[in-house]
């Protein structure tokens, strides 16, 4: 199991640079606790344990005033794989399907190093690094080694909010313990799991998430409130929660390359610019989200899409594939027990343009059938010869499942 | 083209063509009202190339002419005018703009040429009849709740209007349903119907319609042609619409003749407490809850989050005890279109359609399908 991972090169904590003066410290492999810790100007970086004498120290004036924490799994499914088979310890591996559009869904830290990343094409992850050694994604084993972690979780708090399989935020405001508990989940997952996580400590969503990516894997990263402005001002402003490609072309073209130009503004400017998002970039860019850790499990939508090997234009081709989207879809929401009032279509062209288009429904449903008559008419609209990459189907505005499918006097 | 005329009265026939034109239109054409002036009379129209509607009314035409103008900038600027102002409209030929003078206002409008505007013809006509506006009123507000907006059962996007007999006597009947509700309503046949095809009337035309009526005409001349109907209006005014061309479902099939457990209910007392108890039914399934057991009625609600509602009623019922779902605004909406004081419903079970009338008339028939609560 996590023996493994022992001998592995200690790495170094990520301690933002601090103006000097006490702060707290905690050692995270046997959780000693003490005051003074430095951040290791004085000393080349050489924080020890004074119990243990492990280099593994969390040392942070907030230390102990800090309460939202991220905790990330590293190389998620690659790690379990490894752990299942020692055989593949050494050996790069990358997890995703192999045709020809496939994408790598995660590469180990030692695929990483030849450049592979998720969600890059796996015939470019292939050219990368030869060698490696790719598996098919095997979900359901994901899912129960996620629900062992969350497990543990729930021992520490029930302010859990889970993001992916491999990755959550949890509230631990109520807990006066919050660095031990958290080094604790850390050296647990390891133990009784086998696989390693990346932790980060700040005091909302946002900081914790940038945190817990700053050093993985084995990382644990903190932000404070003192440091949160300084520390977002060099980052690339895609850096930012909800800025994805397209918001980040428009926040370089209008000069804005880093948050510390966001800082600079004011937030009339980018409400005039971005409008309600301008003034969220503006909170954000400060360090401040105020979003907090949302236990509702609730699905908001429920999808299922499909990856042409070779771009379809055939209409009646392009609806089969909708047919059987919309079946998976039924199946999940009555698994869920929900009700859908919004069918979305969403295609990808050969240049990876995404359009989507939705109509609501009269009433609720829960019914593939439903969906597709819906569906159809949307698809037809743009299935006009033209090819395209990617298929899905999506459902929105789930509600309970007695309201689904009203009986009809011309009972369809 | 050069013309005085009235700001209310200009404003009035504004009003009513500019509502069938657009917003958002992509033939630039199509935003405009037609305006001719012939005849010490202005003839206004607009269209969206499925229906179309002329208006006509007096003015002081001192130079015969036509274009065409922003419908709803033209409504903007009347409606601001103030109450008693006289408006005067002059168009060069050959000029691209219209000029609009009332008061000390100036305004210089865009005009596209009248010969671009389409022309909606009505087709020719073969039926026509001539019904009471107050009968075709009757036929659209007691249908015109249940008509679906669904686009894919687009022939059910109107009201089904056509010839039928009912017990032994003729007559023309008005049905709209979106699946979950119908509603049938019938008055004596006119003259010159009887061979009529059956035919739908898309909402929007309906709609409009029914604006056209409340100025008080008296009688409506209904024109069919193969693929539009047209309504003239003895004030000058005429409708012409494009008919849904789809196939109406066989209604008739879906109303069921045997329903034997009979409530009767007061329609405002029993009205009111819907109204009341639907408070807590949640947004998204109105679901109301109604039980019958001997002279009474129980209406109930329940959900999660609003919590709990219940209300007794007084009620003639005698059938065996019965708890049956509805979706209240559906019930509302028909108890608005009941119009006596008594209204009657006729049930099977639980699970098949309602039927609800007045008690002392039955030209008016809904049909409501139950919701499993």
């Amino acid at each position: 199991m996590g023996t493994g991972a022992q001998p592995q090169t200690v790495l170094s904590q990520t301690v933002l640079p601090q103006a000097g003066g006490v702060q707290a410290a905690l050692c995270r492999e046997c959780l000693t606790a003490w005051q003074g810790g430095d951040t290791g100007e004085e000393t080349g970086g050489e924080t020890r344990c004074p119990a243990c004498g492990s280099r593994r120290v969390l040392a942070h004036p907030e230390l102990r005033s800090l309460a939202i924490a991220h905790v990330d799994c590293d190389s998620f499914y690659a790690s379990i794989e490894k752990r299942d088979n020692p055989a593949l310890k050494e050996k790069p591996l990358l997890i995703g399907g192999t045709g020809p559009r496939s994408v790598v869904s995660t590469a180990c830290y030692l695929a990483r190093k030849y450049g592979c990343r998720s969600a890059m094409p796996m015939y470019k992850a292939r050219e990368l690094c030869p060698q490696a050694v790719i598996l098919p994604p095997d979900h359901g084993k994901y899912r129960r080694v996620s629900a062992e972690i969350h497990h543990i979780f729930e021992q520490y708090t029930d302010l859990i909010q889970p993001v992916a399989l491999d990755e959550a935020y949890l509230d631990l405001a109520h807990r006066d313990d919050i660095p031990e508990v958290l080094a604790n989940i850390a050296l647990r997952v390891e133990q009784e799991v086998g696989i390693s996580v990346s932790i980060g400590l700040s005091y909302c969503k946002f900081l914790a998430k940038m945190a817990s990516d700053l050093n993985k894997p084995r990382g644990f990263s903190i932000v404070g409130r003192s440091e949160a402005v300084a520390f977002l001002a060099p980052q690339p402003v895609r850096a930012i929660h909800g800025v994805g490609p397209a918001l980040e072309r428009k926040l370089i073209e209008q000069g804005f390359p880093t948050v510390a130009d966001l800082q600079a503004a004011s937030p009339l400017d980018l409400k005039a610019r971005f409008g309600s998002m301008g003034r969220h970039l503006w909170h954000l860019a400060h360090g401040e989200d105020d979003r907090p850790v949302n236990t509702d499990r609730e699905a908001k939508s429920i999808s299922a899409e499909t990856t042409y090997d070779v771009d379809q234009s055939d209409p009646e081709a392009l609806l089969a594939t909708l047919q059987a989207l919309a079946e998976r879809v039924e199946t999940r929401l009555k698994r869920a027990d929900l009700s859908a009032s919004v069918v979305q279509i969403k295609l990808k062209t050969p240049d990876f343009r995404l359009l989507t288009r939705q109509a609501r429904l009269p009433d609720p449903t829960q019914r593939a059938r439903q969906l597709m008559r819906h569906a159809e008419p949307l698809l037809r609209r743009e299935a006009t010869g033209r090819a395209f990459r990617l298929v899905g189907l999506g459902v929105d505005g789930l509600g309970p499942s007695q309201a689904a499918d009203p009986p009809d006097l011309f009972s369809l | 083209m050069k013309l005085t005329i009235e700001r209310s009265t200009l404003l009035k026939a504004l009003g009513h063509v500019q509502s069938v034109v657009e917003r958002r239109n992509t033939i630039p054409i199509l935003s405009n009202v037609k305006l001719e002036a012939r005849d010490a009379g202005l003839a206004l129209s607009a269209t969206d190339l499925d229906l179309a509607i002329v208006e006509t009314v007096t003015a002081d035409v001192q130079v015969d002419g036509a274009i065409t103008a922003p419908a709803h900038t033209l409504y903007d600027i009347i409606r601001k005018l103030p109450d008693g102002a006289q408006v005067e409209l002059s168009q060069t030929p050959g000029d691209v703009q219209m000029t609009l003078r009332s008061g000390r206002s100036r305004f210089a409008l865009p005009c596209l040429p009248v010969e671009d505007f389409p022309n909606l013809g009505a087709g020719e006509a073969t039926h026509t009849f001539t019904l009471a506006a107050s009968e075709l009123q009757t036929l659209i507000d007691r249908t015109k709740f249940a008509i679906s907006t669904e686009e894919t059962r687009y022939y059910l996007n109107g009201i089904y209007l056509h010839a039928a007999t009912s017990s032994g006597v003729p007559v023309l009947r008005a049905v709209a349903t979106d699946g979950h509700r119908l509603a049938r309503v019938e008055v004596p046949l006119p003259e010159g119907a009887a061979e009529m095809p059956g035919v739908i009337v898309p909402r929007k035309a309906v709609t409009e319609l029914r604006k056209l009526i409340d100025e008080g005409a008296l009688d409506v001349t209904i024109a069919l042609s193969e693929t539009k109907v047209r309504f003239s209006f003895g004030h000058g005014g005429t409708l012409t619409s494009k008919l849904i061309d789809g196939t109406f479902p066989d209604y008739e099939r879906v109303i069921p003749q045997d329903n034997d457990k009979i409530l009767e209910v007061d329609k405002k007392l029993f009205s009111d407490a819907v109204d009341r108890v639907s408070a807590i039914s949640t947004e998204k399934s109105r679901a109301i809850k109604v039980a019958m057991d001997q002279g009474t009625v129980t209406l109930s609600a329940s959900s999660p989050e609003a919590g709990s509602a219940v209300e007794e009623l007084e009620c003639s019922y005698a059938a065996a005890a019965l708890e049956i779902g509805f979706n209240s605004r559906y019930l509302l909406d028909i108890m608005a279109q009941v119009e006596g004081d008594a209204a009657r419903f006729a049930m099977a079970d639980a699970a098949s359609p309602t039927v609800i009338r007045e008690v002392a008339d039955a030209s008016a028939v809904y049909v409501l399908m139950p919701m499993r609560v």
